[in-house]
């Protein structure tokens, strides 16, 4: 059968199961989209292709299933490089496709002409420059596999005009081969009787879980492995809903802006359960003092993640899911002792709290979030102060609720990721937890929502500041804000321009009918809540310092 | 500690950038690296010379196995090898001194494979520690051009580094 390029792309996305791409057309891309004209595929068109990247993302994040984003050439191809540097951080599977300029063109600095290959090589899985239409369905399976399988990632695959619009004779390339690529998900018997050995007589364990628990589908694992043993859970931003923050056992999130009690525990601890993280800096604080009484055993289907930051006495590579699987029925029941009540006792003395003066605090909008959305929205975040207090006073208790931008920390993230979460999810409420500095740096996407008639809600936690820029400022720079208030728009007219409501609370009595009235309505809505200006996010662990060192 | 590293890789256009890309993004040094085609045209091998602890190498050779297009790793350092360098040295050679430059040739067992009117080029082949001597003896004539391969090495004896096989040490 005769197929052109294009063709085979759109064929080979059904055969994924693809049902919904994001992109934004251009010269290069002319033949795809052509072929996308009578496809059965959904594709959103986003204002911006750095919004695609992210919408596909949230929706990734949110389903479990690969996200599509498409961009043309050059200016195209790198709109969706923070998109992609953000999916990579996070472990993110995403297909991205991007359009070049015609083979004969290539390197030549052609009009739109970008080495996008070259300019994602450190922040993809892999990369492809297709340059033969016999190679396109292969590389397109190959794509898919890397993106889903092993730690998920990013995988760009890069098509020049006359590949996507050339004709051939279709052959079907068979099963994918890769003799390089074998993730490793069982783990090694040995490792696992050693760990269940540390397991059982470790006196005062701590688990440390991040987005690998998520993303592995492993959350009822981890709730019942943390049962057995009886071990406080602390998790990291990405690992938020991985264990039930409701849950007795639940510490919250570690690190930075970690609870109190969660990081008392992971310094007190004599054995650190590390399951699906990585160390990071954020998470760590200083690396000589992080758990400095415990063994640590980590848990990651990276084997390259384990003894890059922190030495670890117990490895054990493979995927979540099996590992405390296996560990499970290697471990009886604990019963509980000093250590439990001590954990209950520092989440008695320190919880997260915040000073309530009748003027309108950040946190009482999330609690408030919390409280009218029953604990069931899906929650997306922008980055800084508002990102924070959404980790805090929002209790998320099922996987793939909470969808931030963790590793890279991408501003605009939100917004976008909300519609990508919506699309996945259709008959459920998502907000948008946004800063007022955030919200602009991909407020065009308002337009997509309206667009396609997804009901995001976006509650800007409006402090006029870059507030987390102004709260380093505050504590480090002698209150020298530098740069870091700015000058806002009328964000309820510009909602309305967009065609989504507007609305604007000043008042701690106008928190609820605001929600209320945002929920009852089908069209995406923007609240502007207009907060106390210099509220800081506490506890903090000031940078380079030990965990214990918490201001706040 | 200086690590020999024999890598079997696909050959795939871009496979050279993207371990230098690993080494130089991560902070990784390599002291010299020689890529070519095995027997088999869809295979290329690298010799990758890296210093570092083992601490280093153990995150090298785990950071080198997250790249798609690498099939293998084996680090050889321990192991009983042949390893060899190839130089080129383009010296001056007036006629009155080319017969002490010959004799110098003759005792690295160097081939000369060019001869102009006041140069000479001399080829040879060794291990570093033999190049640097041959570059050593010949810089008082006043060496004009120089130009050395990476090291290329392989395992001695029967043992054997290939994608089938489990004669070297294995990969983790």
């Amino acid at each position: 059968m005769k197929k052109s390029g294009a063709q085979i792309l759109v064929d080979c996305l059904r055969e994924q199961g693809v049902d919904t791409i994001f992109g934004y057309p251009g010269g290069a891309v002319l033949p795809i989209y052509d072929a996308l004209y009578d496809a059965d595929i959904r594709h959103i068109l986003t204002r911006h292709e750095q919004g695609a990247a992210h919408a596909a993302d949230g929706y990734a994040r949110a389903s479990g299933r690969p996200g599509v984003c498409l961009a043309t050439s050059g200016p195209g191809a790198t709109n969706l490089v923070t998109g992609i540097a953000n999916a990579y951080m996070d472990s993110v599977p995403l297909v991205a496709f991007t359009g070049q300029v015609v083979t004969s063109q290539l390197g030549k600095d052609s009009f739109q002409e970008a080495d996008i290959t070259g300019i994602t090589l450190p922040i993809t899985k892999h990369n492809y420059l297709v340059k033969d239409v016999r190679d396109l369905a292969r590389v397109i399976r190959e794509a898919f596999h890397i993106a889903t399988t092993g730690r998920p990632g990013p995988v760009l695959v890069d098509i020049p005009k006359d590949v996507s619009s050339a004709v051939i004779e279709y052959e079907d390339p068979g099963p994918v081969n890769l003799p390089g690529y074998r993730p490793v998900l069982e783990p090694s018997a040995e490792q696992l009787n050693r760990a269940a050995e540390a397991i059982a007589r470790a006196e005062r364990p701590v688990i440390y879980a991040g987005g690998g628990v998520v993303y592995s589908g492993a959350h009822r694992e981890l709730r019942r492995f943390a049962e057995l043993i009886l071990a406080p859970v602390a998790t990291t931003l990405m690992g938020l809903g991985g264990f039930p923050g409701d849950h007795p056992l639940a510490l919250g999130m570690l690190g930075m802006h970690g609870s109190k009690y969660a990081n008392y525990a992971v310094c007190e601890c004599d054995l650190l359960i590390a399951v699906g993280v990585r160390f990071d800096d954020r998470v760590t604080g200083k690396l000589e003092s992080f758990a400095s009484q415990a063994r640590i055993m980590h848990i990651d289907i990276d084997p390259a993640e384990i003894g890059k930051n922190v030495r670890v006495d117990i490895p054990l590579v493979g995927d979540v899911k099996r590992v405390l699987s296996a560990l499970i029925e290697r471990l009886k029941a604990k019963l509980p002792g000093a250590w439990q009540e001590k954990i209950q006792t520092w989440k008695k003395e320190y919880p997260i709290t915040y000073e309530e003066n009748g003027r309108l605090k950040p946190q009482q909008v999330i609690r408030e979030i919390y409280r009218v959305t029953k604990g069931q929205a899906r929650i997306t975040t922008e980055v800084g102060q508002h990102q924070m207090w959404a980790a805090h006073y929002y209790t998320y208790t099922r996987p793939r609720t909470f969808i931030s931008s963790g590793g890279l920390g991408t501003m605009g993230f939100g917004l976008p990721a909300a519609i990508g979460v919506q699309v996945a999810c259709p008959g459920e409420t998502v907000f948008d937890i946004a800063g007022d500095g955030s919200i602009q740096m991909n407020i065009q996407e308002l337009a997509t929502a309206v667009n396609y008639d997804l009901p995001v809600k976006v509650a800007i936690l409006d402090n006029g500041y870059l507030g987390m820029v102004r709260q380093w400022q505050e504590l480090f720079y002698n209150r020298r804000y530098s740069y870091s208030e700015l000058v806002n728009p009328d964000f309820v007219k510009l909602a309305e321009a967009y065609g989504a409501e507007g609305i604007r609370v000043e008042k701690p009595a106008d928190v609820r009918p605001a929600l209320e009235q945002a929920l009852a309505t089908s069209k995406p809505v923007l609240i502007d809540f207009i907060i106390e200006r210099e509220e800081n996010v506490l506890p903090f662990v000031p940078p380079g310092e030990s965990l214990d060192r918490m201001l706040g | 500690m200086r690590h020999t590293l024999a890598v079997l890789v696909e050959n795939n256009p871009g496979v050279l950038a993207r371990v230098a890309g690993l080494f130089s993004r991560r902070g990784y040094n390599i002291d010299s690296l020689a890529v070519g085609r095995t027997d088999n045209p869809a295979i290329s091998r690298m010799t990758i010379v890296v210093e570092g602890d083992d601490r280093v190498l153990e995150q090298v050779t785990k950071q080198l196995h997250k790249l798609i297009d690498v099939i293998k790793i084996s680090d050889i350092t321990a192991d009983e090898y042949v390893d060899r360098e190839l130089v080129l040295i383009k010296v001056n050679a007036e006629p009155e001194k080319r017969g002490e430059i010959m004799q110098i040739a003759d005792i690295f067992r160097a081939r000369i494979v060019d001869l102009g009117r006041r140069t000479m080029i001399l080829e040879c082949t060794g291990n570093e520690g033999k190049i640097k001597a041959f570059e050593e003896s010949l810089k008082p004539y006043g060496i004009k051009e120089l130009v050395r391969t990476g090291k290329i090495a392989m395992l001695r004896g029967s043992r054997y580094t290939n994608i089938n096989s489990n004669g070297s040490k294995e990969d983790d």
